[in-house]
């Protein structure tokens, strides 16, 4: 099967400071990929030149698009990126009140891509709202409160929702459960993990937890230094570590 | 004291030329201008009374209105004003008029090809209330990606359920360029849609003019199952009997009574002549 985006040799620089450096990869339809790294090993970085947010330095990050083409993302321009941003990709922040829009309802949040893709049935997008909420265990009832209203961990839930509900090819999600209490954590994850697998979506995650990328993650690399370490199945990352930072980290974690 | 002809100089007044031409050349499109102190304070039309003043010639009739009525403190200041700056003939009959500068309304009479509306306009950019990003709103223009001015058609319709925005309801300029039709209440928006008048905006403050050139389309935004509706009222005009023109509800004592009138005065005083005779 081809990939559905292809890393090759991807380095950011900021000035003389490396942000990454020298990344290759290859992510398949229907896979999801872990990028764990200590915090300042340039895993966000790399993040979000992927997900064309900021250009590349050096080296090429290329998508295969719905109808099969190849885009280079570095030379990207504004209206494609957008156009790709908003009809075949999602991106989930680490706090969801940047991801989402704070001063207007829940369903308005969850809705608010549809329209942007042209919808214009407002029963058609209560109910798909609805559906949304649901599926991510939120009441259905609170579709028209506000965010502010909501925990932390329902926030996180709903800015899911937003960003699932246009079916996303492509997920890049940056640490999506840091900074949430560890039941919520594992809510959301088993959350991921379902929908991941019932929509076959492609996703790059970033985490500097291990646990996430053994739940979720077929596949991780580990960063250190702007530098991709090691990388491989997350099984046989962590239980057989190969680079001395990646056993660090493995040997790092707290066991009960 | 004397002024030079409708007080602004000569090369200001061709500034605001060059950059309504582009206005009209791009229905819908908010072209900056170099916005001049105006004699009246930021949110009294300082946009409109420049617009007006670069488009005045000796031969022009002038009406103002504001709210619709001729005899407000903001119209007669503005007509007065043009009146002593420029000398030109002004009348509050809106038949009579070549130029008419309004604020919130437009005349119930219906326009012609040889007048021009100018409205005076305080916040241009219709997704400002959902993007204070003033770069990113231009971009969004730039890409006609206005799906977020339903987010907050759709708050309206969750809020309230009907789409309640009444006043400076977003339209659609030529299938284009979202725009701001000014604080004119959603009644009048089906007026703009191929009127046979030039429609011209200005923003002093926020330093920006657009325009709707003549037979051109003008789509209010909505839901397919909340379609654009208009006002209605269950009154009629207390003064003139009219059913069809936009109505002020009017506090008349202490106890709390109210009637209804038209809101276009010389509209309404002129069906009441008509009835007379």
């Amino acid at each position: 099967m081809s990939a559905l985006l292809q890393v090759r040799g991807l380095g950011r620089h900021y000035g003389q400071r490396i942000g990454c450096e020298d990344v290759s990869f290859d992510l398949h339809p229907g896979e999801l990929l872990c990028i764990v790294g200590e915090s300042g090993s340039g895993k966000s970085t790399l993040l979000n030149t992927v997900a064309a947010q900021q250009a590349p330095s050096a080296g090429s990050a290329c998508y295969r698009q719905r109808s099969g083409g190849w885009l280079e993302l570095g030379a990207l321009g504004e209206a494609d990126r957008r156009r790709l941003a908003r009809e075949e990709w999602g991106f989930v922040t680490q706090n969801p009140r940047d991801g989402l829009r704070l001063n207007v309802s829940a369903g308005a949040n969850v809705a608010e891509r549809l329209m942007a893709l042209g919808m214009r049935n407002y029963a058609q997008l209560r109910d798909i709202a609805r559906g949304w909420l649901e599926r991510v265990e939120i009441d259905p009832a609170r579709i028209d409160d506000a965010p502010t209203s909501f925990s932390g961990g329902m926030q996180q839930r709903l800015q899911i929702a937003r960003t699932l509900v246009t079916q996303p090819r492509l997920v890049f999600m940056d640490e999506p459960t840091a900074g949430l209490d560890v039941s919520v954590q594992a809510r959301i994850l088993d959350l991921l993990r379902r929908l991941v697998n019932e929509l076959g979506l492609a996703a790059v995650m970033v985490t500097h937890d291990l646990a996430v990328a053994r739940l979720l993650a077929a596949r991780t690399l580990v960063m250190q230094g702007g530098r991709v370490v090691e990388t491989g199945l997350t099984d046989q990352i962590l239980d057989d570590p190969q680079h001395p930072y990646t056993q660090l980290l493995v040997s790092s974690v707290l066991t009960t | 004291m004397t002024y030079n002809f409708a007080f602004l100089d000569e090369d200001t007044k061709r500034m605001l030329r060059r950059a309504l031409l582009k206005a009209v050349a791009i229905p819908g499109y908010q072209v900056p201008f170099g916005s001049r102190e105006m004699p009246l304070p930021y949110g009294w039309g300082t946009g409109g009374i420049q617009v007006t003043a670069a488009l005045l010639g000796p031969d022009d009739v002038l009406k103002v209105i504001d709210q619709g009525a001729d005899d407000t403190t903001n119209a007669v200041n503005i007509r007065r004003f043009f009146h002593r700056v420029a000398g030109v003939a002004t009348t509050e009959h809106t038949a009579e008029a070549t130029l008419i500068q309004t604020r919130h309304r437009i005349p119930e009479t219906s326009l012609r090809e040889d007048q021009i509306l100018v409205f005076q306009v305080p916040e241009p950019e219709p997704l400002r209330t959902l993007e204070p990003r003033e770069a990113e709103t231009r971009t969004l223009h730039a890409l006609a990606d206005y799906g977020l001015m339903h987010v907050k058609l759709y708050e309206d319709i969750a809020q309230y359920g009907h789409i309640a925005t009444s006043y400076d309801y977003p339209v659609l300029v030529d299938g284009r360029f979202l725009t701001s039709p000014s604080p004119i209440p959603k009644f009048d928006n089906p007026k703009l849609d191929r009127s046979p008048a030039l429609m011209l905006f200005g923003a002093g403050r926020e330093k920006r003019l657009y325009a709707i050139p003549p037979y051109t389309r003008v789509e209010s935004l909505a839901f397919d199952d909340h379609p654009f509706e208009i006002q209605r009222w269950e009154h009629r005009c207390e003064l003139c009997g009219s059913g069809e023109s936009y109505l002020d509800e009017v506090v008349v004592d202490d106890r709390g009574t109210r009637m209804f009138v038209c809101s276009d005065t010389d509209f309404c005083s002129g069906r009441r002549t008509e009835a007379q005779a």
